[in-house]
């Protein structure tokens, strides 16, 4: 087992040792509390970095036996609107004259969206966005659309990545990792 | 950070199961509303317009509860309202309107206009709960 030299407390330099005294002996545990170290830094880096706010959490409470997958599925839904959302809004920026009302409308909804799952710097990119749109501002409505696209496929890729890795986690009481 | 998963079961069950019709035009914000209220146990109906949500009003008598949001394309949360409200068979049925915007003008125009309540998105489950006993 490789030990995985980074920024990390002197805790870890012991807890590697324990695991790698564990390894033969619980071999599955080794994997899964690895897997599980990955979710967590993962989802914590989310949060650090500010892609993430505290309504995501809202969204895993809500999460259990009877709706398994919800946090996944909300996520699905959001990206295949606003994706939607971007692509409109890229098309409104090219017309002349520019109907701010109508940008405005569809960056209300985009914001909307975010909002609702947690996704704090799109959120903020949007409304910056908004801004420039309700003083009829095209130059910075341009620039700060490409913001709100990179946060987007930012978003979309970490989000891509944690809920593949997340899905690779065997039937472990999920409720340890929500909201902690 | 743990709090109840399970709403507090508000909606009843069976026979007295409350029957709530949410309407929103956002995917992601019907699907939320629809997960709080049903964790609460209420049975849920949702529809993505106001004319939608009238249609079915005009079919279903059997709505106890319209939760709507504000800002919709084509007929606002407000003019939903005021449609029910003008109706004899309908105006009885509680509203309540939700809005990511907090505007203290539009609030006080819904609430003049009959709304049980309104709520700010994203709507938490403390927020249906509130509705709790205001609905029964």
């Amino acid at each position: 087992m490789a030990l995985h030299i980074s920024s990390a407390p002197p805790i870890s330099a012991f807890h590697h040792l324990l695991c790698f005294f564990f390894h033969d002996t619980y071999p599955e545990m080794e994997y899964a509390s690895s897997l599980q170290r990955q979710l967590a830094s993962m989802k914590k880096n989310l949060f650090d970095q500010g892609y993430l706010d505290e309504q995501f959490y809202q969204l895993e409470e809500l999460q259990d036996e009877s709706s398994p997958n919800f946090v996944e599925e909300v996520v699905t839904l959001f990206f295949r609107d606003s994706s939607r959302l971007v692509a409109n809004i890229d098309q409104a920026l090219q017309k002349y004259p520019q109907d701010f009302r109508r940008l405005d409308n569809f960056m209300h909804q985009l914001k909307g969206s975010a909002s609702s799952i947690g996704a704090a710097k799109m959120k903020n990119e949007c409304t910056s966005f908004r801004e420039f749109c309700n003083k009829e501002n095209r130059e910075g409505c341009l620039r700060s659309f490409q913001k709100v696209k990179k946060e987007h496929a930012v978003l979309k890729q970490k989000l891509e990545n944690y809920f593949q890795l997340l899905r690779q986690d065997g039937p472990v009481d999920k409720a340890t990792r929500s909201g902690n | 950070m743990s709090s109840s998963r399970g709403g507090n079961g508000c909606g009843g069950e069976g026979e007295r199961q409350i029957h709530v019709l949410a309407v929103d035009d956002s995917s992601v914000d019907r699907a939320m509303i629809a997960r709080i209220l049903r964790s609460s146990k209420y049975r849920v109906t949702t529809v993505d317009s106001g004319k939608k949500a009238l249609e079915l009003l005009g079919l279903e008598p059997d709505v106890n509860m319209i939760i709507t949001d504000y800002w919709m394309p084509e007929m606002t949360g407000y003019e939903l309202l005021k449609r029910v409200k003008e109706s004899s068979e309908l105006r009885e049925i509680p509203v309540v309107i939700m809005s990511s915007e907090n505007v203290p003008n539009r609030i006080n125009r819904c609430l003049a206009e009959g709304a049980e309540d309104f709520l700010l998105k994203p709507v938490r489950p403390s927020d249906v709960s509130r509705l709790c006993s205001r609905i029964r």
